[in-house]
């Protein structure tokens, strides 16, 4: 490993809403791990390298529970918060598991392929909607947004008449500004989310969503209590509609930038499930994966000591180019299978294939149905979200 | 080849069932499972595509 004088800030601010941010060049070069910089001038490692990345998310000595302490900060906001539990991505084996397992049976690929029709009712409603107002829209607010929390809202068993709230408090949950923005939009979720639990626990006719479920087998059980339930759903919620509306949004900003391969998917629908997956890799929109290491781990002769935080740039190391020839290059023909988007080890997110089924409805619709579908405003002038979040468009102005 | 799978090991992502479809499909509970017949891996290519693309290392692969 070689090591640079400098560490670089982590996270920065992409120039480019689909390229790696151009601050972290250098960190190519330093591959398969380096220093940084946190927010708060604590020094983390930052994980580059495609196979030690894969090594370390498998690791369970790398932990996820960000109430430990030294659990490494990206932002202020993030350590404002840090105390409150998060379901799923925010804690460790065993618990973990027994979390995980009890969703699992809802987010199969067997379920998502159940879901399709549902979700392209969704998208060809949604699109019915934006064409029937006429150009130009911000494609954000009429579709990448509202498509899939329409359809997390079906699966979970949220009134999708609450959007306008819980996509708002989302919104600051994960972008602030401040601290207390994050730590009050956790607040007003929780108590939405407990309300929701009250008027599902007096239904005598259960709905048929996750919630539903949940409460009205798990909690009664005795499988689940109320606050570990509230938090399960803040998550499902939150990580259901936010992500895949950014890659909705930014993949057809760069489809719109990529006329050429935008031209071969339209002549050859076949190609959608392998594009879906490479865009995945190319945008790598939560780029920055927390750990933490509970027990000193040799690693490309080095050794991450224990306490040490470890971040995972998972824009950088979808780029690796001892996987991925000419890995800057848009190319539906490679093989992309294991970029990880999504994650890996335990916590490789619960959703993909529900996902991938969204991505795949909503670009294949937007692109058949307007065939002439073009940005609205220069592309350089087009605003989209700072390096310490989820990656994604602000607002994307189109017609056709 | 033989194909075995640890269920107490497998966290339900599906990447093996996305991954060779004529091989791994998920059951009702999520996890992963061989298809009937295919224990034997059916030499199908994508079978070691599969074992590598688990996030948990679930399934292991024996020559035989």
């Amino acid at each position: 490993m070689t090591e640079l004088s400098d560490p670089v800030a982590f996270p920065q601010d992409r120039t480019c809403p689909y390229q790696p941010p151009t601050a972290y060049d250098p960190l190519r070069d330093t591959r398969p791990l380096t220093h940084v910089t946190l927010f708060d001038g604590r020094p983390a490692w930052l994980v580059t390298g495609h196979g030690v990345a894969r090594d370390l998310l498998a690791d369970p000595r790398l932990s996820t529970d960000r109430t430990r302490p030294g659990f490494p900060a990206p932002t202020e906001r993030f350590a404002a918060v840090r105390h409150k539990k998060t379901a799923l991505l925010g804690v460790d084996d065993p618990e973990h598991r027994v979390q995980r397992r009890m969703m699992v049976p809802s987010f199969t690929l067997k379920r998502a392929g159940e879901m399709r029709p549902s979700i392209q009712r969704i998208v060809d409603e949604r699109l019915d909607a934006m064409i029937a107002q006429g150009p130009p829209v911000d494609l954000v607010s009429a579709f990448a947004l509202p498509v899939p929390s329409m359809v997390i809202c079906a699966l979970l068993g949220v009134p999708y008449a609450d959007h306008e709230f819980f996509e708002e408090q989302s919104r600051r949950l994960l972008r602030g500004p401040t601290a207390d923005d994050v730590v009050r939009a956790r607040d007003r979720l929780e108590e939405y989310i407990g309300e929701l639990v009250d008027r599902k626990q007096k239904d005598q006719q259960p709905g048929d969503g996750v919630l539903d479920d949940l409460v009205h087998q798990r909690l009664r059980q005795g499988d689940v209590d109320r606050e570990e339930l509230t938090a399960l759903a803040i998550i499902l919620l939150v990580a259901g509609h936010e992500t895949t509306a950014n890659m909705i949004s930014l993949g057809t900003y760069t489809l719109l930038q990529h006329p050429g391969e935008l031209a071969q998917l339209r002549e050859d629908p076949t190609l959608l499930p392998a594009a879906v997956e490479e865009l995945m890799r190319m945008l790598s929109i939560a780029d920055g994966l927390l750990r933490q290491a509970t027990e000193d781990i040799e690693v490309a002769g080095t050794t991450i000591r224990a306490g040490d935080g470890v971040i995972f740039s998972t824009s950088v190391i979808n780029r690796d180019e001892t996987v991925y020839a000419r890995p800057d290059t848009l190319d539906w023909h490679r093989s992309t299978r294991h970029h990880v988007a999504f994650g890996f080890g335990i916590h490789q997110c619960l959703g993909q294939n529900l996902a991938r089924a969204e991505m795949e409805s909503a670009l294949h619709s937007l692109f058949a149905r307007l065939p002439g579908l073009r940005l609205a405003a220069p592309a350089e002038t087009i605003p989209f979200k700072p390096g310490d979040t989820i990656q994604g468009m602000l607002e994307l102005p189109v017609t056709w | 080849m033989h194909i075995d799978i640890d269920k107490d090991v497998c966290i339900g992502a599906g990447q093996c069932a996305l991954a060779a479809p004529g091989v791994f499909t998920q059951d009702d509970d999520g996890y992963s499972t061989v298809l009937p017949g295919s224990e034997g891996g059916t030499g199908h290519p994508m079978v070691r595509e599969a074992a590598r693309a688990c996030p948990v290392g679930a399934i292991a692969l024996t020559d035989t």
